[in-house]
């Protein structure tokens, strides 16, 4: 839907600058987007694909929404006959929810959130920023997005054959292991395995042309905040992803090949494979956020026409973000029966992070602090995220107590949480970052009356959703069951409704992005004015083919 | 409130008739509820009762109306749950905004630290970056502020909000550190030992230090979804989805040993109200210790995704005073630690100092570790600090 939409006129838009060089010289349709080694294209392949998964996760959670509007199993017996085919038992029912809870977490999380902030903004930006002419492996590039189809293909298909799978994103054992037979979870795990070669082939990429393609005059301490978060990004996925890599191996040796890493019995244990997730998985909540500081970072400095307050500060509190973020993993495992010193220690370290985080919302603020603060709608939506990640954030301070975690580990107060940095953080930072390049990368302006009413409609309903949330799981409400006692459903019902404001903020941003597309005014090569400084807005909108054929010097 | 009379007795025989006549009718026909009642289930291992074919006779096969035992102090005359006088505490309240009231120290003392030092710093935090945001957009809007200032440093800004998070950080860590530290030191030589099983998809609870005690648990279906003359659950029994068949009986104001472990995945015994949420490990033995100072009736439910039917595996724990605990636990066909015909090993072990408490030795001699591999966590390397949590059981 959205690919034909976008690609006749990026056609278009790019005849209109035919005259300029050869750099304009395209490839063929098929050529083009099946082969591409151009990084814009590529960052766009993914965009496209980050929607389509989005709206797939989206509707997932929408399902799960309806489900929980009240006390009662109403839809999932439906929904599973449907599935299945024929008459559904009520365990097949109740599966099917722990299908969808599964699916919603890692469609979000790989499919959705990784592929639209390091694999389409990154690719369409960080080059450009930096001053190079394209990625240093476009080839490799390109085997990075087209991973991720059979990935996905993998995890959608999984529920066709045998029950789907129903262990949640975390795919803990021994549910994993024995707890579930069938293809689905081995199907759910490739998955994995290849959206995850997929990023780290990208990563690997990213820190190579950093590195090395800089354009003259761009030094480490001149890069643009934006191309700091990926670059710190792409070394948390380094380093991060082979030890997921690693722990998914075992479960499909203990599924398939009669190995014992995970299963008691054959002296494993289940508590290893958490340490071994959560060692990738909390890198991994800083992989989804830390592009989105950048894209902030960006957005205000532009918007209030200053520069960013404390750039080496923001830069290094990203560091340090990401270095405490690997020695953390444990306070996702409170409750597993680590030993209380250990307990101390990941509560302390974990609430160490929360210091360079402050620094980064105080010089957001101190960005805007003296400027002249033009409220477009990408920097709407920026000044949004600071607010919202922080009572994200708040909430994580209160969470990285163990022995606060005896109540809250795995209540509703949790998912309130990472839904505020991740639902509220995240996907904020993606719709500024969206609004932000929309007019660079398509050509065309945006409808800036659709926009500013997307967020404010998208905004009510995402805090009607999940903030209710948070009084649920103080009174105790599990996570992760499709039916709840009747005390709970006062703030379920809400929620739902929350939901069903935000869908409707959804489709505003449809019908401003199939509006602007086709009817957008015609985008200057600036739109944001003297506040937008990095390099890609010194190209025509959208940018040619290739771009800096000759590099441009940064003094 | 507990009458160990002749007359007791006979009511007691026709009661515990009633109720395995109606147990056997639920154990034959129903695909969830696996009702373990009386001293039926001591010796059978836990029936998962996770289908609907699982005809399971077994869990129902002694007759305890052949010997009289005490009655069941937790039960009316005809079998049914007493009503307490708590029904406030232990569960929760739709559209409530805070924390489930706590009845434990650790749970009060934590429950203090997140109402009245982190919950105001969280919203003092928020309050303050949203009136700074607000005061940035309007002062500094395009037409209020039309040339923008060039100031990219302050480094005396720059530290102090540095430096101020971080001690506000190390005010927040002491009491959390401390809260820790009571969490989990070791319990008590004089604790009543709990063990809770989790299984797929109900839990089984054993009670090492007091003989053979041990049922199932498993949630109560509702009225419609029973067939005729099964069990139902009923408002007494506690709330939908919540209530199970059995009850965790837990003497009040004595200290509580929990001990954690699981059959087949990992699940996890939480009660809101006690601030307690253990993960259930196959293979492992996790502890931690509580004490319960109000009799009541408190909920939870599992939280540890663990299959189907993690949804409907509650826990109900009834709290009532030492003495009534005893005459459970004697009903149940069980003694306590000080009885003259309790077995020996039962009796509370010998023990250094409290503060070189070896929880995987004591664990062992009081046999509830049942191989030699088993991990015990969680208490082992609490410091010692005061004993705040005293009871006795002498009855």
């Amino acid at each position: 839907m959205t690919d034909t939409a976008i690609t006749p006129d990026a056609f278009e838009a790019h005849h209109d600058h035919a005259h300029e060089s050869h750099a304009e010289h395209k490839p063929g349709f098929f050529a083009r987007w099946f082969m591409s080694t151009n990084h814009k294209d590529i960052g766009t392949l993914y965009l496209i694909f980050a929607i389509v998964a989005g709206i797939i996760g989206g509707a997932i959670s929408g399902l799960m929404r309806f489900e929980l509007a009240q006390p009662g199993i109403q839809y999932l017996g439906t929904w599973a006959s449907m599935l299945h085919g024929g008459a559904e038992s009520l365990d097949q029912s109740l599966h099917l929810w722990n299908v969808l809870i599964t699916a919603h977490g890692l469609i979000m999380v790989f499919f959705m959130v990784m592929p639209a902030m390091i694999g389409g903004f990154g690719n369409w930006f960080v080059p450009i920023m930096i001053g190079a002419p394209d990625m240093a492996f476009p080839r490799m590039n390109n085997i990075s997005f087209w991973l991720l189809i059979p990935a996905f293909t993998l995890l959608l298909a999984s529920p066709f054959f045998g029950a789907g799978a129903g262990t949640g994103w975390t795919v803990y054992a021994p549910l994993s292991t024995y707890g579930e037979p069938g293809p689905s979870v081995d199907m759910a795990i490739l998955a994995l395995h290849l959206a995850g070669a997929s990023s780290i082939l990208g990563a690997i990429n990213f820190i190579t042309t950093i590195f090395n393609m800089r354009a003259p005059g761009m030094t480490l301490h001149k890069m643009p905040l934006f191309v700091w978060s990926v670059l710190i990004t792409a070394f948390l996925l380094l380093l991060a992803l082979p030890v997921l890599a690693a722990a998914i191996t075992m479960l499909l040796t203990d599924r398939n090949f009669g190995t014992t890493f995970f299963d008691p019995a054959g002296g494993g244990n289940p508590v290893l494979y958490q340490h071994l997730f959560w060692f990738f998985g909390h890198p991994e909540v800083y992989i989804m956020i830390l592009p989105g500081f950048g894209m902030i970072s960006q957005i205000v400095a532009t918007f209030s026409r200053k520069p960013v307050f404390g750039y080496l500060g923001m830069a290094y509190a990203m560091v340090a973000i990401g270095v405490v973020g690997f020695v953390v993993w444990a306070h996702h495992m409170f409750t597993t029966g680590l030993p209380v010193d250990v307990k101390m220690y990941f509560t302390a370290a974990t609430m160490i992070i929360a210091v360079p985080t402050g620094i980064k919302i105080f010089s957001w603020i101190a960005t805007m602090w003296g400027g002249s603060i033009s409220f477009k709608t990408p920097m709407v939506w920026a000044i949004g995220f600071i607010f919202m990640f922080t009572v994200g954030g708040v909430t994580g301070v209160v969470l990285a107590n163990g022995g606060i975690d005896d109540y809250m580990q795995d209540t509703y107060y949790v998912v309130a949480h990472f839904h505020y940095v991740l639902s509220l953080g995240a996907v904020f930072s993606l719709f500024a970052g969206f609004y932000y390049w929309f007019p660079k990368m398509s050509g065309k302006m945006y409808n800036e009356f659709l926009g500013q009413l997307h967020f404010w409609v998208f905004f009510i309903g995402v805090n009607v959703l999940f903030f209710p949330m948070h009084f649920l799981g103080l009174q105790g409400m599990p996570r992760r069951i499709p039916d709840y006692t009747p005390q709970y459903e006062y703030w379920n019902g809400i929620a739902t409704h929350g939901y069903e404001i935000m869908a409707a903020g959804m489709a505003i941003f449809f019908i401003n992005l199939i509006w602007s597309l086709a009817a957008g005014k015609k985008a200057p090569d600036n739109p944001w004015g003297e506040g937008a400084t990095t390099l890609e807005w010194t190209l025509s909108s959208p940018p040619p083919f290739h771009q800096f054929e000759t590099l441009p010097k940064v003094d | 409130m507990f009458l160990a009379s002749a007359a007791d007795f006979l009511k007691r025989g026709k009661k515990a008739i009633m109720r395995i006549l109606g147990l056997k009718a639920i154990v034959l026909a129903a695909g969830l509820a696996l009702a373990g009642m009386g001293t039926a289930t001591a010796q059978e291992a836990p029936q998962p009762a996770a289908t609907p074919a699982a005809t399971t006779s077994a869990a129902s096969a002694p007759d305890a109306s052949a010997t009289p035992t005490p009655a069941d102090p937790t039960l009316t005359a005809d079998g049914q749950e007493k009503v307490t006088a708590f029904a406030h505490l232990g569960r929760p309240t739709d559209g409530a905004l805070g924390l489930q009231d706590q009845v434990t120290p650790t749970g009060l003392e934590a429950h203090n630290f997140h109402n009245h030092l982190l919950l105001p710093i969280i919203i003092a935090i928020c309050v303050f970056v949203l009136l700074l945001l607000i005061w940035v957009m309007f002062r500094y809007r395009q037409a209020a502020n039309p040339t923008p200032s060039k100031t990219s440093h302050n480094t005396l800004i720059e530290v102090i909000w540095t430096v101020v998070p971080v001690l506000i950080l190390v005010f927040i860590a002491i009491p959390s550190i401390k809260l820790l530290a009571h969490q989990y030191k070791p319990a008590p030589d004089n604790a009543v030992t709990l063990k809770a099983i989790g299984n797929q998809w109900f839990w089984s609870y054993e009670y090492p230090d007091n003989g053979d005690v041990s049922f199932t648990a498993n949630m109560l279906k509702e009225k419609d979804q029973v067939q005729p003359g099964q069990r139902f659950r009923t408002d007494a029994d506690g709330p939908r989805l919540l209530a199970t068949d059995n009850r965790v009986v837990l003497p009040v104001g004595v200290p509580i040993r929990l001990v954690t472990t699981a059959t087949d995945v990992i699940h996890s015994w939480a009660v809101p109200a006690f601030w307690i949420k253990l993960d259930a490990i196959p293979g492992r033995l996790n502890e931690t210790q509580f004490t319960i100072e109000k009799p009541g009736v408190y909920f939870g439910q599992c939280s540890e995704l663990c299959g189907a039917r993690h949804g409907f595996m509650p826990i109900a724990v009834e709290a009532v005073p030492p003495a009534e605990f005893a005459a459970w636990v004697r009903s149940k066909g069980g003694s306590m630690p000080n009885d003259p015909n309790a077995p020996s090993d039962a009796a509370p072990a010998q023990r250094g100092a409290p503060g070189n408490d070896d929880t995987s030795t004591n664990a062992q001699e009081k046999g509830i570790v049942p191989t030699g591999d088993a991990v015990v966590n969680g208490a082992s390397a609490a410091p010692i600090t005061e004993q705040s949590a005293t009871g006795s059981l002498e009855d």
